[in-house]
């Protein structure tokens, strides 16, 4: 090989004299405690090299066959939403400085990404009430597998209580976590009327075993729960932990959980400036009260402000790193290493660019354009938009009356409209609905077209 | 060669709660008129006792005071991009930019992940042909992608094991042996899955010890996670014995693909009798780590592991690509959709880049990177290389500074602390923990020979400094944003600050 544009010393002339001063012959010398009939020597199912040129081509050409918003109409949310997100985000999270970074573990030479950190920590605190969050987890579901952990060791006990009105890939996770340590799930259902949770099925579910109780909000359906203090209260009569789950974006409008007695908070951060990204990287939120009894048993990482040893000046660094896996090893509070810095970064940043007016102001805006969708639905025959009595801010379930919904849905798929996420096989108590969600990226005419086409594609499905 | 001269960019930047003033960075879409006579003032269907009643204390700016405060937060930063970064086990090499133009598209951005197949036709091919490619590179028979990172994929292939046993009905396979030189997520990934750990101490070589892994082995095991090359950089030579002793017991054999970099595209690790594989594409596939992060830990498995792989799994059935759920044996789902996907699509540029043959030369560069290193570092007064110094290492190798500490009082972390003022990232320090006052270094292909002789120029000067003015040592770092951190106030109770919420609560004068 030649000259490589990522590899300095690819040729082998400067092999050559790596190899000399090293003392060996060949490149082949220092691999030869590899047993011989393990050596490959060419992998045919893998491409040959390509020039930057034709790299991305063939990736640009793979990937033209994808559909995005607003090219295409996606009433879609669930976990993942579509906002806009300021092009100077890219630009600063892309300068190499934090981009080619790895972990701060060397705090002096990595002010930079600790102290972004430190603000987005101390960001999420303030929107949730809560004192003390840590640098991120992967995404909501795996914050939500790392609560129910966190819990039992909070607790001592093994019981995990849920809504039943849960996102279904967050169950799922949350399953795949809990099930091996021997936690048990259990859920409480929710009122069809309003779509909020049964509080008497929650207080007969609760006990003596229950480490926490979750609570969405607003629940993956849609509906706020205004509640949350009797909840906290019913979690706290058993000395179970009250946990909530959120949409970040909403605490802009909503109280913050902090002040209805949370004692966890996660969520997920994606909507602060985050591209959906066909689901990853999302940004995982995980934040609790000043208590050490919580603190110390919090995963992940975290990030303290203290001052040089002269005591000189402000520094940022890892702190309380003893909960962590490359110390404690088994005995670690979570194994999670790599998290989502850059995007807790991106969010920071966000964050600031809009600040707690401009969040508030955005979130106005799109509890506007959600209530004109839910109206503009609801007018039309045989919809029932939104299914719950409860209020609700960017996500509502629809429910059709008459029709059925996959037949609906296909035919707005033809016409260049996802009209949501389809909740039959997942809540069949509900009958034939769907789950939409709307934001300020959703304008009057994309709403309006909704509408149109909804109306025009059931008119055929039911004639 | 002089090492070069370095001062880091050091802004007493405030936070920027610090900043006076609401300002905004961001025009916000005017509601249209037509809308707001429609909906009215929706907040007054919310109940009050819900609602928050002042805006967030978050601080608002100006999109320029914002891209200035960003920017100076960058300069005190240090990534791959401003130098040598050869923290071991982290396989920081150069990430290339064309990568990062394709992660950007809208295509790849902008994609919804609850989207009808129908829709996304070019992101399922892609994350088909990523895992046919590391199934090929790694020698296993299916992958999943949806891991966010290499601790995750760790989980996933413990929960794996642990989904097999109970398959089998052999349940009572509880423990998880683990070589005393493994990254700490190994451990800790083994006992989240509800495993007992037992800890096997390394050989005189370095390497597993056959006769402590013998004594370890027996009807209660599931499995031994190995990282090969290890820690040490080692190859462990006896690899084909110890995967047969280990499947002879009724166990399986992890991979943690942290270190693939020093054998891919030479050896897989399917070849050697591994069952289970993670990678970390954030680290051998150049994606960028971002300050720590997002990562990718794709897990590949034997063909008789494949049913117990997260769900959806992407398949092709001739015409289209679509995602399979119906998989029963399943352990579930670790990550709320498909994983990191914008990571996979750099990961996935990176290889076509690359082809084999440069995958395969970047080992190869990576491997006589680290020896040149290796044989010049013996040199240096105060540093030994621990286990047989004379055998190749692969892509790392771990000098100890004991005698430097014994001699001198200049401890590893001084020496990494003083590296810092030559411009040099230090490398990864007290790991692995069988070696006295380790510095573990990695360097991989994207290091140049002048790079590599101006580290150990600096390692030169600094054993010279030990020697005869050690305080200098002690004291540093001294070129640095800051000088060394107070980790004793950082951590003590009184002084415990995680937030600006907290600094105001506790009235810490920071």
């Amino acid at each position: 090989m030649e000259h490589h544009p990522y590899i300095p010393n690819a040729s082998e002339a400067a092999i050559k004299r790596l190899l000399q001063e090293i003392g060996v012959a060949s490149v082949d010398d220092l691999f030869s405690d590899i047993p011989r009939h393990l050596w490959i020597d060419d992998l045919p199912e893998l491409p040959p090299p390509h020039t930057e040129y034709e790299a991305k081509k063939i990736v640009q050409e793979l990937l033209s066959q994808n559909s995005f918003h607003p090219n295409l109409k996606l009433f879609l949310g669930g976990g993942v939403w579509l906002h806009y997100i300021p092009s100077v985000i890219w630009h600063l999270i892309s300068r190499g400085e934090f981009l080619t970074s790895y972990t701060p573990y060397q705090a002096e030479i990595s002010q930079g990404v600790l102290q972004a950190v430190f603000e987005y920590q101390s960001m999420i605190c303030e929107l949730t009430g809560m004192d003390v969050a840590n640098a991120s987890m992967y995404d909501w579901a795996s914050a939500l597998g790392e609560a129910a952990l966190f819990a039992t060791r909070v607790t001592k006990r093994k019981t995990f209580i849920i809504p039943k009105n849960i996102a279904p890939q967050r169950k799922r996770v949350l399953l795949t976590y809990t099930q091996p340590v021997g936690i048990a799930v259990k859920e409480v259902s929710y009122s069809r009327e309003t779509g909020l949770m049964d509080l008497d099925d929650l207080t007969s579910k609760l006990d003596d075993e229950t480490s926490a109780v979750y609570l969405e909000n607003p629940s993956y359906l849609g509906p706020i729960e205004d509640r949350c203090e009797e909840i906290g209260e019913i979690a706290h009569s058993k000395d179970a932990l009250f946990i909530v789950g959120v949409d970040p974006l909403s605490l802009a409008l909503l109280k913050a959980p902090g002040d209805y007695g949370a004692d966890v908070v996660i969520g997920e951060g994606q909507p602060l400036g985050l591209p959906p990204s066909f689901g990853g990287p999302l940004l995982g939120i995980f934040a609790c009260r000043d208590d050490m009894k919580l603190i110390r048993q919090m995963p992940g990482r975290i990030v303290g402000l203290t001052t040089t040893k002269d005591g000189q000046r402000r520094a940022f660094t890892l702190a309380l790193t003893t909960r962590e896996q490359h110390i404690r090893r088994e005995r670690a509070t979570s194994n999670i290493c790599t998290n989502e810095t850059l995007c807790a970064i991106a969010s920071a940043i966000y964050m600031a660019l809009l600040g707690g007016e401009g969040l508030r102001e955005l979130s106005k805006i799109i509890l506007c354009h959600s209530h004109y969708a839910m109206k503009k639905l609801n007018s039309i025959p045989g919809v029932k938009a939104p299914l719950f009595s409860a209020p609700h801010f960017k996500d509502f379930a629809v429910k059709l009356e008459e029709a059925p919904t996959k037949e609906v849905y296909q035919l707005l798929l033809k016409k260049g409209i996802q009209p949501g996420i389809l909740l039959t096989d997942n809540f069949p108590e509900l009958g034939e609905s769907l789950l939409l969600s709307v934001t300020e990226l959703h304008t009057k005419d994309d709403i309006d077209l909704l509408a149109a086409l909804m109306e025009e594609v059931l008119s055929k499905c039911t004639q | 060669m002089h090492p070069i001269e370095f001062r880091q960019a050091s802004w007493s930047e405030p936070l920027l709660f610090e900043y006076k003033g609401q300002r905004r960075g961001i025009q916000l879409p005017r509601l249209h008129p037509k809308i707001a006579r429609e909906v009215g003032d929706p907040l007054k269907r919310i109940p009050s006792r819900i609602l928050r009643e002042n805006p967030p204390l978050i601080p608002g700016l100006s999109e320029i005071e914002v891209v200035k405060h960003f920017t100076r937060l960058s300069q005190m930063n240090y990534g791959v991009d401003t130098g040598v970064y050869p923290l071991g086990s982290c396989t920081m090499k150069y990430n290339p930019r064309v990568c990062e133009d394709l992660a950007h598209l809208p295509q790849v951005e902008l994609l919804h992940p609850l989207q009808d197949e129908a829709l996304v036709q070019g992101a399922l091919e892609l994350m088909y042909r990523l895992e046919r490619w590391l199934c090929a590179l790694t020698g296993m028979h299916r992958f999943t992608l949806q891991p966010a990172a290499g601790a995750q994929g760790e989980l996933t292939g413990c929960l794996i094991m642990r989904a097999y046993f109970k398959y089998k009905g052999e349940e009572q396979r509880d423990e998880m042996l683990v070589p005393d030189s493994a990254h700490g997520t190994n451990p800790s990934s083994a006992a989240m899955c509800g495993f007992k750990v037992i800890e096997l101490p390394s050989a005189e070589s370095g390497c597993v010890s056959l006769k402590a892994l013998k004594a370890a082995l027996s009807e209660r095991t599931a499995g031994l996670m190995l990282t090969n090359p290890n820690t040490l950089g080692l190859f462990e030579e006896s690899i084909l014995e110890i995967a047969d002793l280990v499947h002879e017991a009724g166990g399986l054999l992890y991979y943690d693909g942290a270190n693939l970099q020093g054998v891919m595209g030479k050896a897989r690790p399917g070849d050697m009798g591994f069952d289970i594989v993670h990678l970390n594409l954030h680290k051998t596939f150049s994606t960028p780590h971002g300050g720590g992060g997002p990562g990718s830990g794709p897990v590949g498995v034997t063909q008789e592991l494949e049913k117990f792989l997260p769900v959806p799994l992407v398949e092709f059935d001739g015409s289209k690509y679509y995602l399979d759920y119906d998989r029963p044996f399943s352990i579930g789902k670790v990550h709320g959709f498909y994983g990191n996907f914008s990571v996979l699509v750099k990961a996935f540029a990176y290889i076509l880049l690359m082809g084999f043959k440069g995958l395969r030369r970047a080992c190869e560069v990576a491997v006589v990177n680290t020896n040149y290193f290796a044989k010049k570092v013996r040199e240096i007064k105060g540093f030994t290389i621990p286990f047989n110094p004379y055998k190749p290492r692969k892509h790392e190798v771990v000098v100890s500074a004991e005698q430097l500490l014994n001699e001198t009082g200049v401890s590893a972390m001084d020496v990494a602390k003083r590296l810092m003022d030559f411009g040099l990232h230090p490398p990864t320090v007290y790991f692995p923990l069988i070696v006295k006052e380790p510095l573990m270094m990695e360097f991989t292909e994207s290091a140049t020979k002048e790079e590599i002789d101006a580290y150990l120029e600096a390692l030169r000067k600094i054993s010279e400094e030990s020697y005869s003015e050690p305080q200098k040592v002690k004291s540093a770092p001294h070129s640095t944003s800051v000088r060394r951190v107070d980790d004793v106030r950082a951590n003590h109770p009184r002084t415990l600050c995680l937030s600006y919420r907290m600094m105001m609560k506790k009235q810490l004068s920071l």
